[in-house]
């Protein structure tokens, strides 16, 4: 048995390969919550239930997937130019944290439009930037990003902590080490009603496809990937392959900036060390799951949000460890990676 | 002349998909016989040989080795039957030594001693035997190419080969080792061992080989005793028509479009290039010719927009500079024949129409407003492909999966499609068959009709006296002074290569 390449893979292929991934991987996890002593089925049921089972669950479901769809694409638009940003965290809090300085102190001097468009700009800004040093010290010094943009991650954490603590404490909030409020009025607007769903879900979506066209549609696009794929063929026709990683660093830094300023604006409205439960590495998963697509990232974005809500439901509803969402996720990761191999290879006997 | 059979491929048929790689393939071998399996790219060769050594399994027919069927699909069953490969590209560890390499994989686990001392003498035993001489201590990675190959078939021998297989082993190789290479081959035989080459280079089929299958398209089309057939009929069954390669026209020169005057290039303290001087002018061919890996990588990339010169200055029609980047070359037409169209010229997994824009996408016609016009660039890939002929190819086909000879007409044609005025063509024919060689041969002259300047760099000394009206050689980053081409002949020119031109030439 081995591994031949496929002339051409068919779309029917390319769309059923992460179904199939997904199935499998429920299957292989269900053998795990049976483990624990409890009916796969039921679990599975109580989980779709968490996730989708009232307005409040729903709502719930796409808050969560909003954050992830933007570390989703800076993960996935990264990832297809070689650029190993593993940053997404520390780029989020980047984010976060200017959001609540701008809305806290400004937000009263602009029209309230104008300032929301403001602060969104200013987190893609201190995102992009914070990306910008690991990108400058591989181009300069070949200094591998992965290690920088994730030690950063630590380093803008405990900076966030000096700040909440600090000149940005909330002197209002019982001594809480949290930020200062951002102000009521530069709060995105809800999607929904009497829920948590703001209209940063619209702004990811949005964000998703401007990012499919620049990468389907663009010299941009078409440059930066013809040197991700081949850096040599790429220099050969004239690409400049440090401008290119550049401008990729500014939109994948930019993505998990503005999924940070969003959920403070979203939100609470404030920044905690709390705010964020790993997006930016579950952003990882999600690009992977995706296999970098950009619209593909909205979907697995959303299995990812389903799983977790609906996990942590099953957990509360059965009794099974919420951890199960992890595993879940984890195996959806490798299944699917498995499931790229075929629709690139088939195997022959 | 009746030799025992010692291999024999019955009936084999392989297919990829709708592709058909072997149709009904039947061969023998006999034993201390030297066999060429001659074929242009494509025509299933590589395909057969991986059947033979088990890589594949066939989808009808079987291989016998010795009077045993071999089982299928299963490479340790070929070695065991004693028959070793060599493949094109070579499949050794850099990081360890000659004799680990030998080794590898033959050794029991679980002994606790490696039996080292006596892998060393077997070594040795064969490398004196068949003169094939390596260090067993030097490490792989310092070795010369064609050491290298060495090795891979001492790697077979040490497994107890009786028949080895050599998939285009002159690829990678000079002139000079090719012949050595054959010479070990006939001393192999002469011993008992059997022998198939794969090639598509006539020439050296004619030389080596006692017979000679010519494959095409899947298909056995002939089976020669090579004293009984000349190159003339291998060139025709090999391609199925006639190929006559273009003859060069005297034409008169026009003004100078690229000249180089004392242009060094340092790296890492070494000279690649040490005070080179050459002009090209409008409907001339400079043919640089010279061994691999003495300085033509780096005049490529110096005059490709890669590097600029670390001393000394190109001008470019009327334009001086150390160097020029690849955008400006293109824009102000040039047409660049990169050295490795693998990985320079065009990237194999975007589709043929990206490759074909790739280098001209700012140009108003492919793009406006940093938006491309996929349109008008299918549309151009698409004037390509009919244009200059590349075959298997719509402008949404993968690249890679074109064949050399097609990837290197895309290349080609994406140049000459501007009407360039210099043309820089690093190997241009390099791996390809002799079909495509006689089309790109073809299209450098007409091009050198229409006014290009041509600088061509080549190791393929019947290429570069074809073409050139002027020719240089290159030798160890230096090049000799300028032989026109009514002066050059095969001997003088071979001279030259080996860096011995001050007798040919007063310096």
């Amino acid at each position: 048995m081995r591994l031949e390449r496929r002339t051409q893979s068919s779309l029917a292929l390319l769309l059923a390969a992460p179904i199939i991934a997904i199935v499998i991987a429920l299957a292989l996890s269900g053998g795990l919550i049976a483990l624990a002593g409890v009916n796969p089925l039921d679990a599975y049921a109580a989980m779709v239930k968490g996730a989708f089972g009232s307005r409040l669950s729903i709502s719930e479901t796409l808050t969560r997937t909003t954050p992830l769809i933007l570390t989703g694409l800076a993960a996935a638009v990264a990832f297809r130019a070689r650029l190993w940003n593993i940053g997404g965290e520390g780029q989020l809090y980047a984010g976060a944290l200017v959001a609540a300085w701008l809305g806290h102190n400004m937000a009263a001097r602009l029209p309230t439009p104008l300032a929301i468009i403001l602060i969104m700009l200013a987190g893609m800004l201190a995102g992009a930037l914070l990306l910008l040093g690991p990108v400058l010290l591989r181009l300069r010094l070949g200094v591998d990003e992965v290690v920088t943009t994730l030690i950063l991650n630590f380093i803008v954490l405990l900076f966030v902590s000096m700040m909440i603590e600090g000149p940005l404490k909330d002197p209002l909030a019982f001594g809480w080490p949290q930020s200062v409020p951002v102000d009521s009025d530069v709060m995105l607007p809800k999607l929904l009603s009497r829920s948590r769903l703001h209209i940063g879900l619209i702004i990811a979506i949005l964000a998703a496809f401007v990012i499919w066209i620049v990468q389907s549609r663009t010299v941009f696009g078409m440059e930066t990937k013809a040197a991700g794929l081949n850096t040599k063929a790429a220099s050969f026709a004239g690409i400049k392959l440090g401008r290119t990683l550049l401008g990729v660093a500014c939109i994948s830094g930019g993505m998990a900036g503005l999924a940070g300023a969003i959920e403070v604006t979203g939100l609470k409205g404030y920044v905690t060390l709390d705010l964020s439960p790993g997006y930016g590495y579950s952003g990882i998963v999600v690009a992977m799951l995706a296999a970098l697509h950009p619209v593909g990232v909205v979907i697995t974005a959303l299995f990812v949000a389903i799983v977790f809500v609906g996990a942590d439901a099953m957990s509360r509803a059965l009794g099974v460890p919420s951890f199960i969402a992890d595993v879940i996720v984890s195996i959806s990761l490798l299944t699917m990676l498995v499931s790229l191999l075929f629709t690139t290879y088939r195997v022959r006997r | 002349m009746n030799r025992e059979t010692v291999l024999e491929l019955a009936h084999i048929s392989k297919h990829f998909g709708k592709l058909i790689a072997n149709d009904d393939i039947s061969l023998t071998l006999g034993k201390g016989e030297l066999l060429a399996l001659l074929g242009e790219n494509g025509a299933g060769k590589t395909t057969l040989m991986n059947v033979l050594f088990g890589h594949y399994t066939a989808d009808g027919g079987q291989v016998s080795a010795f009077g045993e069927i071999l089982p299928p699909g299963k490479p340790r069953a070929a070695i065991e039957a004693g028959i070793g490969m060599v493949h094109q590209h070579f499949t050794l560890a850099g990081n360890l030594t000659v004799l680990d390499n030998v080794m590898i994989g033959t050794e029991r686990l679980g002994l606790l001693r490696s039996g080292r001392k006596q892998a060393a003498a077997k070594l040795r035993g064969l490398s004196e035997r068949f003169g094939l001489q390596v260090e067993p201590d030097a490490f792989v990675a310092d070795l010369s190419v064609g050491e290298k190959q060495r090795v891979e078939i001492l790697k077979a021998l040490y497994r107890d080969a009786r028949i080895l297989i050599l998939d285009e082993p002159t690829a990678v190789l000079t002139q000079i080792e090719a012949e050595q290479l054959f010479q070990t081959l006939r001393g192999m035989t002469d011993t008992g061992l059997s022998v198939i080459f794969i090639s598509h280079k006539l020439a050296e089929v004619m030389a080596a080989s006692d017979r000679v299958v010519i494959l095409r398209g899947g298909r056995t089309v002939a089976e020669k005793r090579t004293s009984d057939t000349n190159r003339a009929e291998l060139a025709e069954l090999m391609v199925g028509r006639r190929v006559v390669r273009p003859v060069r026209t005297d034409q008169a020169p026009g003004r100078n479009i690229l000249s180089a005057s004392k242009v060094d290039i340092v790296e890492d303290g070494r000279k690649l290039l040490d005070g080179i001087d050459f002009t090209v002018r409008a409907g001339e061919i400079l043919g640089i010719i010279g061994v691999s890996g003495n300085g033509q990588a780096a005049l490529g990339q110096l005059t490709c927009g890669l590097r600029g010169a670390d001393t000394g200055a190109l001008v470019y029609d009327g334009n001086q500079a150390n160097g020029f980047s690849p955008r400006m070359l293109v824009t102000s037409g040039t047409g660049r024949i990169p050295e490795d169209r693998n990985t320079e010229g065009a990237i194999a997994e975007m589709a043929i129409w990206e490759n074909a824009v790739l280098e001209r996408i700012h140009e108003k016609r492919f793009s406006a407003y940093g938006f491309v016009n996929r349109a008008r660039c299918r549309d151009y890939a698409t004037e390509l492909i009919d244009r200059f002929d590349i075959r298997g190819a719509a402008p949404d086909t993968r690249t890679g999966l074109l064949s050399g000879g097609n990837m290197q007409k895309m290349i080609l044609g994406r140049n000459l499609a501007a009407s360039p005025k210099l043309i820089i063509a690093n190997q241009p024919t390099r791996g390809l068959d002799e079909g495509a060689i006689a089309a790109v041969h073809a299209e450098l002259l007409a091009a050198r009709k229409d006014g290009a300047a041509i600088l061509l760099i080549s190791e393929d000394l019947d290429e570069v006296l074809a073409l050139s009206d002027t020719i240089q050689a290159i030798f160890k980053g230096r090049l000799s002074a300028p032989l026109s081409a009514e002066d050059a002949d095969s001997r003088t020119v071979g001279l030259m290569m080996a860096g011995i031109w001050e007798a040919s030439h007063a310096a």
